[in-house]
């Protein structure tokens, strides 16, 4: 049982953004893995919900005529995992929200509301950093298109207003097209992990350097951050160890975890630089890099 | 032939199509709810508590508060009651507490037509509080007394006993072998809960002026015991129904929330009222694993042999005393029993109330955390003394014969050398060990193994009482009623098979009752120890010896023919020499009741007062890759080997280690209880207390040396809780192996694996830019 005034759900998106708008109070819901359990631990008691859950028009993986892959805000984890345009164009997604949780909360939970909780270990959230993710916002006012590196305001905050739904999340051509990338989660355990430190990395090679790069990390600040100056820095450096391990030194200056009871500041730093190396790596080796030791 | 055959669980269908019925599936339509109003301070005092907001929900029935409940103290634990008033249990716990001793010590109690609008109010409850810091290990309990957490232990300590074996000191010993190596060392267990499936629940009604408790507990007729004295009632008066329970794993050898239950039924009129704890509270509000520390030292010669020990085990208790000192009591034994010091053994351990969650029982007793401390010992030694670690233990270890010097308690079928070298060569150790001996890089693996050794039952430092009931009915096929209860280790099972084995039926012409009614069941103290099919096991091997000879007596009546001649074979009564069909046990179990000559009820009760206890033991092996810059240990392979006496079931016997090895798993590398500087509990759910998945458990191996135990009604002994004991110690000693690093506490957590790694120099620490 849990604590609500009512659930309504939405018969459209534009059915949605009027209910929100009708009562401020009013929260949205979509696969309900983070705001049921919130819920019953006495959050957002008591309040009208509405649901866009399963909503045809926001649900599924498309391309569009430009090239851009664009995924349904409403499309669950397990769907995203096995769409075959997520498998070809970008596989590092595909294979980041596999992560999530268990086959259950695969199941149900959405990009959207992985992407709108606003917390710092989504696990999607790095890839699609790493990806220039633009994610398109359907409001009262209109449509707005919002560069996912500018979509976080704070732990829990994002720019999304009361009554804007979270309708698409679009990957241009240009950052899947020859980019290949690598996510590593680090959890304390194999599934059912929140993640305690998680880096993605993309790279684009010619002749064997790095003529593109982003390097992005969850839960090495209070949102999803992305590395701009090391990545700046590290256009043009050859394919191998020695520039994964640059990669590492230059990221690590931009990120600043915390220290908590999950890990001390000091462990995530350690796993930052790690982990880059190691994505940085294997990103290099899907595009077809030479490794050597 | 019944015993040692793998028969499928008597309950498995009807556990797996959802037929089974637990506490909550019973409740009446009509149930009201109990919801629990938790302290949010860790130590101190309720001044005030005002239910004014919460009284306005809609479904609020009654605000109950520690100041509405009886004064009256009682005890928790699941002990058989001693009539000596020295070994009786503390009695230290009210049904709700004004004196706050822990972070969500019960304080007050709401109850509602419906368990949302109980939550609800729950949470509109406001309460005042004077503050005292908080007492978070045994060490730190002992030196503040300034605000003792009870008043009838002033020093915080429950209590502190002490030990030797052999005629001198461990100074004495140290003196007089100058030659001999010294190991100091400061072992540490941390604090874990059983996170069985089902929480726990029980809901109360009255039946005239009865009460009536359903509860998901271990030991029914233990409850009903302790309901009479915290509601001051006659034990008469109340009745403790126990259905199939969701796992218990010792929580539920101790009452929870019954008392309460029993209570609150009370002050609404006899209502039904449920109380359902949450996973939340039930990490906080049930029982815990007891943290120990244990500060030891140890002496042993050059060639390996362990000279003298002397150690000091700090027991950090929580808020009541429920198991109390039994634990650590229990498990400095283990010291003593599984390694032989040539000269002395010296052993203090201390128990001290803490305002931390209760510590109770869980499975192992103890155990899990003293092996933890003697298995790094034995590696430690060996490594400083350049000596394999099997040798080592083989040198030291409990022999054959073995007789514990203070309670009696002996070795009677020896199986644990055995287990070592059956796990030593299907491990292929020598060639594992010269083949890790000297790595570099990042990724590294190691071996590392560990023995226990676990007495059977409690027997003789508490009383072992079981009973049995047999029934024939007119089919020929018999009831089984047992005051020992299944809590999914597979107790129905085991007892029926035993019953078809003495009497001479099928398996299935038994049928088990698997509810214990505390107003018809026989008897028992219930599911605790290790002590079911050994102690409950003679109570039926009684009751089935009975049945058999008053069914050959009538036998013998109705065939004319003295019933030494008689037996019962596979159902049929049959002429013991030669197995000749006489008749069908069916026919006769008709006549025996419908005869019109002579209308007999053959049925058998048997109570047993068991007064012998026996030891189990076994060896876990374990190797695991480390990936040092990840801080990450993956097992690679796991093996136990169980000296178990014999098998009842193997296929169950196999379940019970795969469970106790999972359990082992978590204990060593992922679980722990965290709290903050406060006291509050930071990791009271299942997604950040790290019980291990299956995509973190490897392959069970399992082996069994069985040794007939004499003692045993059917060869058996321990199996239910030795599983659990060694895997953790084994594990931490195989990272020891793979990277030269001793890890002294447990879990092994990546974050802790950080700092270790660190101070070894095999982990660089980065500066970054903060």
């Amino acid at each position: 049982m849990y604590d609500v005034q009512s659930v309504y759900q939405a018969k459209s998106v534009q059915d949605a953004i009027e209910a929100l708008g009708k009562d401020e109070r009013a929260m949205i819901v979509s696969g309900g893995t983070d705001v049921w359990v919130q819920n019953r631990e006495g959050k957002h008691a008591g309040l009208p919900f509405v649901s866009i859950h399963g909503l045809p028009e926001i649900t599924g993986v498309r391309i569009e005529e430009d090239g851009t892959l664009v995924i349904g805000a409403a499309t669950c984890f397990t769907d995203i995992t096995a769409s075959p345009l997520i498998q070809r164009h970008v596989p590092m997604l595909g294979e980041a929200v596999d992560q999530v949780g268990s086959p259950q909360i695969r199941n149900v939970g959405t990009i959207g509301g992985n992407v709108c909780n606003g917390v710092t270990s989504a696990d999607s959230a790095p890839s699609l950093f790493a990806l220039d993710a633009q994610l398109k916002l359907q409001g009262a006012m209109g449509e707005r298109i919002v560069p996912i590196t500018e979509f976080y305001t704070g732990a829990g905050k994002t720019v999304r207003a009361h009554d804007e739904v979270l309708c698409e999340v679009r990957i241009p051509k240009e950052s899947y097209e020859g980019v290949y990338g690598q996510y590593i989660k680090y959890g304390k355990r194999n599934a059912m992990e929140i993640s305690t430190l998680g880096c993605a990395v993309t790279v684009k090679l010619g002749n064997q350097k790095l003529v593109r790069v982003r390097i992005a990390y969850g839960v090495a600040g209070p949102t999803p951050l992305r590395c701009f100056e090391a990545e700046a820095e590290l256009v043009g450096k050859p394919v191998g160890k020695e520039t994964a391990c640059l990669a590492a030194d230059l990221a690590v200056q931009a990120i600043r975890p915390r220290t908590s009871w999950r890990a001390s500041k000091e462990f995530r730093l350690h796993l930052a630089h790690e982990l880059c190396t190691r994505a940085m790596e294997q990103a290099m080796e899907k595009a077809g890099g030479k490794i050597n030791d | 032939m019944s015993v040692g055959e793998s028969i499928t669980r008597v309950d498995a269908v009807q556990k797996v199509t959802g037929q089974a019925k637990y506490t909550a599936d019973l409740a009446p339509k009509n149930v009201l709810y109990a919801k629990l109003v938790h302290a949010t301070i860790a130590n101190g005092r309720v001044l005030s508590i005002d239910g004014g907001e919460a009284e306005k929900v809609n479904g609020f029935v009654k605000l109950v508060t520690c100041f509405d409940v009886p004064k009256t103290q009682f005890p928790t634990p699941g002990h058989p009651w001693s009539v000596e008033k020295a070994h009786q249990d503390v009695s230290d716990r009210t049904l709700l507490s004004e004196r706050v001793r822990l972070y969500g010590d019960n304080i007050a109690v709401v109850i509602a037509q419906s368990s949302l609008a109980a939550a609800k109010a729950a949470r509109l409850v406001k309460a005042e509080y004077e503050e005292y810091a908080p007492l978070m290990s045994a060490k730190e309990a002992l030196a503040h007394t300034e605000h003792p957490l009870h008043e009838e232990k002033p020093d915080n300590l429950i209590a502190h006993s002490h030990f030797t074996v052999g005629e001198e000191s461990y100074e004495q010993a140290k003196a007089e072998e100058p030659d001999c190596l010294e190991l100091v060392k400061n072992y540490q267990t941390q604090t874990v809960q059983h996170c069985h499936l089902e929480p726990a629940q029980s809901y109360a009604y009255m039946e005239g002026d009865r009460i009536v408790v359903v509860s998901s507990t271990q030991i029914p007729h233990i409850i009903r015991r302790i309901i009479g004295q915290a509601l001051s009632l006659p034990l008469g008066r109340i009745r403790v129904v126990k259905p199939y329970i969701g796992g218990g794993f010792g929580n539920k050898q101790d009452a929870l929330v019954e008392p309460l239950a029993a209570y609150l039924t009370t002050v609404v009129g006899g209502k039904p009222v449920m109380v359902e704890l949450s996973r939340e509270e039930n990490f906080t509000a049930t029982r815990v694993r007891h943290a120990i520390e244990f500060d030891t030292r140890a002496l042993v010669r050059r060639d390996g042999t362990l000279i003298a020990r002397k150690l000091s085990a700090y027991s950090a208790q929580g808020g009541y005393a429920s198991h109390g000192h039994s634990i650590v009591a229990n498990s400095t034994a283990a010291f003593k029993q599984l390694y032989r010091d040539r000269k002395a053994l010296e052993c203090d351990a201390y128990t001290a109330y803490t305002t931390m969650p209760t510590a109770g029982a869980m499975r192992g007793y103890g155990i899990p955390q003293s092996d933890f401390a003697t298995e790094c010992m034995s590696d430690d030694l060996a490594l400083m003394l350049h000596m394999d670690p099997i040798d080592f233990r083989l040198k030291n270890c409990v022999q054959a014969g073995y007789k514990d010097p203070h309670t009696g308690i002996t070795f009677y079928s020896y199986g644990l050398e055995e287990c070592i070298q059956k796990g030593k060569k299907a491990f292929h150790w020598e060639e594992k060990r010269k083949e890790y001996a000297h790595q570099t890089g990042d990724i590294r693996r190691g071996v590392g193994m560990a023995i226990f050794i676990y007495k059977t039952g409690v027997y003789p430092i508490s009383l072992e009482t079981a009973g049995a009931r047999l029934t024939l009915n007119q089919d020929g096929s018999v009831m089984l009623q047992m005051g020992a209860t299944e809590i999914g280790q597979g107790a129905d099972t085991v007892f029926s098979q035993m019953t078809a084995e003495t009497v001479g039926i099928t398996e299935d012409r038994v049928h088990i009752v698997s509810t214990q009614d505390t107003d018809y069941s026989p008897f028992d103290t219930g599911a605790y120890a290790s002590r079911q099919t050994y102690v409950s096991g003679m109570a039926l091997k009684g009751a089935a010896e009975l049945l058999k000879k008053r069914i050959l007596d009538y036998a013998a009546e109705v065939l004319n023919r003295p019933a030494e001649e008689l037996d019962i074979r596979q159902n049929n009564i049959v002429q013991a020499k030669d197995g000749d069909v006489l008749l069908a046990l069916a026919k006769l179990a008709e006549e025996a009741q419908y005869s019109l000559k002579h209308s007999v009820h053959i049925s058998a009760e048997y109570s047993h007062h068991c007064t012998d206890n026996t030891f189990s033991s076994g060896a876990c092996f374990a190797e695991v890759e480390v990936d040092i810059p990840m801080c990450r240990v993956k097992i690679l392979r796991i093996l136990a080997v169980h000296d178990s006496g014999t098998l009842i079931n193997p296929k169950l016997a196999e379940a019970q280690v795969h469970g106790g090895v999972s359990m082992g798993i978590g204990y060593g590398l992922y679980e722990e209880m965290l709290f903050n500087e406060k006291g509050k509990p930071l990791n009271d759910n299942l997604l950040d207390y790290k019980l291990p998945t299956a995509m973190d458990s490897p392959d069970m191996e399992v082996e069994f040396v069985q040794v007939e135990d004499p003692t045993g009604p059917y060869g058996n002994k321990a199996l239910g809780e030795p599983p659990a004991i060694p895997p953790a110690p084994a594990i931490r000693n195989a990272v020891l192996n793979a990277t030269g690093v001793a890890v002294d506490s447990l879990p092994l957590s990546p974050q802790k694996l950080f700092e270790h790694f660190v101070r070894a120099g095999l982990i660089k620490e980065e500066q970054g830019n903060v």
